[in-house]
């Protein structure tokens, strides 16, 4: 019997079939049979979160998952991710430097900002500690999701951005 | 002005945050081999055997290769096997390279290896390694080939002494009246980039060697490969697109030299390496440990008279970078502050730990947080505010510096002004130390901090731009785009040249050093002097050509036209002039005929007037400038439990000139967030057999969301006169006072001096308690 199947995932909604090992990641997967490579590896243990993507609506390190066990659910990497407030924000407060762990942070605040509209500070340094960023001192990202959050819940009161240029 | 100090947004931020920016290991695969190290688990033995037929046997394994044949590598002494022979010197050094088909073929093939190694007693830590019946790692470091300027003393473990002679020791002993001494060390750790390291490599058959690599340095790559190897330099093509995160670790070459063996194992096919996580901190350079010796003296008023200084840097197995670092020990040896009479030994030692790389502020937060914890201990001697003590030896322009620099305004930033800023934004007037109840305390700590780089004097930096139909130009730039949005700030200076949006900037975001001009390193907080002269060269080259053009189709002289809003036209009468897009591709009358072509400019910069430190007193110019500053950390500490949080981080940095506001302030908060790692809880856990214990991200533990303090940054701007704008350097400034004004909040909290980092409440504990260490 070969060591590879076939599976069908579905990714950012289109059903994508793959031929993959049943001990591949379902970061490999995305990475090296996919071409997603937004999804990073960091240390493939579970500890940085650079390699976070949605999975039934949760946050998943994609590198404590296997690609098989990624069948019959909906997966969406920062691929799938397009224009959304979190990723306006994180570019308007210089969210990110390097750039390396930026899709894994804005999956897993895209994911609160879901599951958690209302998220106190605590909850939201409970879900984002799960994720390191060893640029800067966090306090950028901290801005981006309570401003997102802030925005989303005082829909008809929208706080003012500061302008590319300020 | 229009775009500098301005919060531009970086020119890649959109494809960071889409997934689609790409860094070295996000390249599509193909046809290519992965390579798997295998690394020792000894700190230092003699190699008996490594056993490889079981893992030859694996199917789609390609070669297997061990440390025989190779050259010596390392930057300034080539002591360094790019794969171990005979001996292993280091837990995590690499004995064996497979390159197989795919990863995973590869790994498995690398853990049927068996290697047999002899243990050898080892040297954990650089006092052993001085010790008089130390073990050598190395039989004679003399023997080895090296760079002028080093000194290693035969038949020892030190690879490198650096001297400051400076002033007279004897007087100023003399006249100290008050005189401390004391010891400091900390071990080794490791940057954590985000990005583990990661290099391709390819060998053509014309002989061309192409690498791709996360590197921040590829055209050092490019020089040493062909320095190793005996390689033509120009068949070597090393191309770099974004890395995630360096701080100085992927300034060294190390990973790149395996794949370049792997693929010359397997008839120049390409081979991939990509670290784990594990092997990114302790095989390829990590951050140095230290241990160091202080005695201070000053006069009962409080003026500093003598210092006499140790720096034992732990260089690990290998001493590549820790030459240097060692000496940039020695060139800053002090605070910023006067003192007329200084002796200082700076030595790099061999031990049995991993090699360190640069590390952001190269060996300039290691000698702060000695200098500046000792400032403190100095002071509570003195029964003197620790600020007022620093304020008062304060270095200024008409000063000398330890390697016996005359400084002047441009030279160095304004040290006392920074320490009235953070004197008022800490509100240090209400007291350092606050009992809020019985249990917790709230203490501050203050450091001063200051900085030139030691880059060698021939270091220089190219630009080319080149103009697009439009009027619209491309910047190329060697500086590599390790986060810190150089490329951007670069960008931003030209368009300030030229007068004109940056948006009509596009930046070439990735190295190839092919066809990108050379910029020596990314590193040292030099990307924006260097790389920003050599655009503004490369703009008067372009702007010089524009107005031969325009001068000729205009019958005027062309110091008669000016240029903005990409347009050039005349001085007196602006509305006279050419859009640039009738001139960049070159000019075409009315006939038919035309002038001109596309327009390149080019422009190059070298640091000027820098020179060797003499090998007797140290005497000699290491660098363009110092960038000075400030730093306050506030915590909060429970004297039951010795936990602490970090209530409030602080930084007043004279950065010259502020060319991209929220830039720079990421840069620093960053930067302060390392530092407080570095200080409050990153070290590698060494055991008794030089065995490090916790290389993976649980168990060593950067600072996460949420542990952060509320950072507050002023800048100062006393420009120098040399650089584009008058910037200082800005990238690693707010990293190096962190550790030590942790140290001086917790010792004043703690009620008990604190020699040792990382400050772990245990080891407080432990130091309060008169426990071992
Ligand atoms: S790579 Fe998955 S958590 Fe680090
Ligand atoms: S931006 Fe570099 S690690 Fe977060």
């Amino acid at each position: 019997m070969s060591i590879f199947q076939y599976v069908v995932l579905k990714i950012n909604g289109e059903d994508r079939p793959v031929m993959i090992r049943s001990a591949d990641t379902l970061l490999e997967v995305l990475r090296n049979e996919l071409g997603l490579t937004g999804s990073k590896p960091g240390c493939l243990n579970g500890d940085c979160g650079a390699c976070t993507v949605i999975v039934d609506g949760k946050p998943m390190k994609s590198c404590l998952m296997l690609g098989v066990e990624g069948t019959g659910k909906e997966i969406t990497t920062i691929e799938g991710l397009q224009g959304t407030a979190i990723q306006q924000a994180f570019v308007e407060y210089f969210a990110f430097q390097c750039g390396y762990c930026t899709p894994g942070y804005i999956m897993n605040c895209q994911s609160l900002i879901e599951n958690e509209p209302k998220a106190t500070d605590e909850k939201i340094s409970e879900w984002l500690k799960s994720n390191i960023c060893r640029c800067t001192g966090y306090e950028e990202i901290e801005t981006a999701i309570k401003s997102v959050l802030r925005e989303s819940n005082s829909k008809d009161r929208p706080i003012s951005r500061e302008s590319e240029m300020d | 002005m229009t775009n500098i100090g301005k919060s531009v947004i970086r020119k890649e931020a959109l494809d960071k945050v889409t997934g689609r920016a790409k860094y070295t290991a996000d390249f599509p695969s193909g046809e290519m081999l992965h390579g798997k190290s295998v690394i020792s688990h000894y700190g230092h033995g003699t190699i008996k055997s490594i056993d490889v037929m079981e893992a030859k046997k694996e199917p789609g394994v390609r070669a297997i290769i061990t440390g025989k044949q190779y050259p010596l590598t390392g930057e300034e002494i080539r002591d360094r096997p790019p794969i171990a022979f005979e001996k292993i010197r280091f837990h995590g050094e690499v004995v064996a390279l497979v390159v197989a088909d795919t990863p995973a073929i590869a790994k498995r093939a690398a853990s049927l290896i068996n290697v047999v190694v002899d243990p050898l007693p080892v040297v954990n830590s650089p006092s052993e390694g001085v010790s008089k019946d130390a073990p050598l790692v190395h039989d004679n470091v003399a023997e080895y080939e090296r760079e002028e300027g080093v000194h290693p003393v035969p038949k020892t473990n030190i690879a490198n002494h650096t001297k400051i002679r400076k002033g007279d020791m004897a007087s100023g002993w003399a006249k100290s009246e008050i005189v401390i001494e004391e010891n400091f060390s900390f071990p080794p750790s490791d940057h954590i980039p985000m990005e583990t390291r990661s290099a391709t490599a390819e060998i053509r058959p014309d002989g061309k060697v192409l690498i791709t690599t996360s590197s921040q340095a590829p055209f050092m790559v490019k020089e040493l490969l062909s320095q190793y190897f005996d390689l033509e330099v120009g068949k070597i093509i090393v191309k770099t697109p974004l890395v995630g995160g360096g701080y100085g670790g992927k300034a060294s070459v190390q990973q790149e030299i395996l794949a370049y063996l792997g693929s010359l194992a397997v008839e120049g096919r390409t081979v991939r390496m990509i670290n784990e996580r594990e092997e990114d901190m302790i095989t390829s350079p990590c951050h140095m440990g230290l241990d160091a010796k202080v005695k201070l003296g000053c006069t009962a008023d409080g003026y500093l008279q003598a210092t006499e200084l140790t720096y034992l840097v732990d260089s690990g197995a290998y001493s590549d970078k820790a030459i240097h670092l060692s000496r940039a020990c020695a060139v800053d040896c002090t605070g910023p502050y006067f003192i007329e009479n200084i002796w200082c030994d700076s030595y790099a030692v061999y031990t049995n730990h991993p090699y360190p790389a640069p590390y952001r502020g190269f060996s300039h937060a290691e000698v702060h947080f000695v200098f500046e914890r000792a400032m403190d201990i100095l002071a509570r001697k003195l029964n003197m505010d620790p600020l007022e003590l620093r304020y008062k030896n304060a270095i200024k322009p008409g000063h000398t510096t330890p390697t016996q620099v005359k400084l002047n305004r441009s030279t160095v930033g304004d040290v006392p002004m920074c320490i009235e800023k953070v004197k008022q934004l800490s509100r240090w007037e209400e007291g350092q130390l606050i009992e809020l109840n019985e249990r917790t305390v709230r203490a501050k700590g203050l450091a001063c901090v200051w900085k030139n780089s030691t880059i060698p004097p021939e270091s220089s930096s190219g630009a080319i731009i080149t103009f697009n139909e439009d009027g619209t130009m491309n910047l190329m730039s060697g500086v590599v785009e390790i986060g810190t949005a150089t490329k951007t700030v670069l960008a931003q200076i030209l368009a300030e040249r030229f007068r004109m949006s940056v948006n009509d900037i596009y930046v070439k975001m990735t190295v190839d050093t092919q066809s990108t001009p050379e910029h020596w390193k990314t590193v040292a907080s030099r990307g924006t002097l260097m790389g920003g002269r050599a655009v503004l060269a490369a703009a008067e080259d372009a702007i010089r050509q524009i107005k031969e053009v325009a001068s000729c189709v205009m019958k005027v002289r062309t110091d008669d036209l000016e240029i903005g809003n990409r347009r050039v036209f005349l001085r007196e009468d602006p509305k006279e002039g050419l859009d640039f897009r009738d001139v960049v591709y070159g000019y075409t009358f009315p006939e038919g005929n035309a002038i001109g072509g596309q327009i390149i400019g080019r422009g190059n910069y070298i640091l000027r007037n820098i020179t060797y430190l003499d090998p007797e007193t140290g005497a000699g110019n290491p660098g363009p400038e110092w960038a000075v500053g400030a730093q306050v950390v506030e915590v909060e500490f429970d004297r039951r439990d010795y936990t602490y949080k970090i209530i409030k981080a602080i930084s007043v940095l004279d950065v010259g000139r502020v060319l991209n506001y929220k830039g720079a302030l990421g840069q620093v908060t960053g930067a302060m967030s390392m530092g407080l790692g570095f200080g409050g809880r990153e070290s590698f856990v060494i055991d008794d057999k030089a065995r490090v214990l916790n290389p993976q991200l649980r168990t060593y533990r950067p600072v996460h969301f949420g542990e952060h303090p509320e950072y507050i940054v002023e800048f100062i701007e006393t420009p120098h006169i040399d650089s584009p704008f008058g910037a200082r350097g800005v990238g690693e400034q707010g990293l190096l006072g962190m550790p030590a004004a942790l140290g001086n909040s917790l010792s004043l909290a703690a009620g008990v001096e604190l020699h040792h980092l990382p400050l772990l409440p245990e080891s407080i504990w432990r130091k309060k308690e008169g426990l071992n260490t």
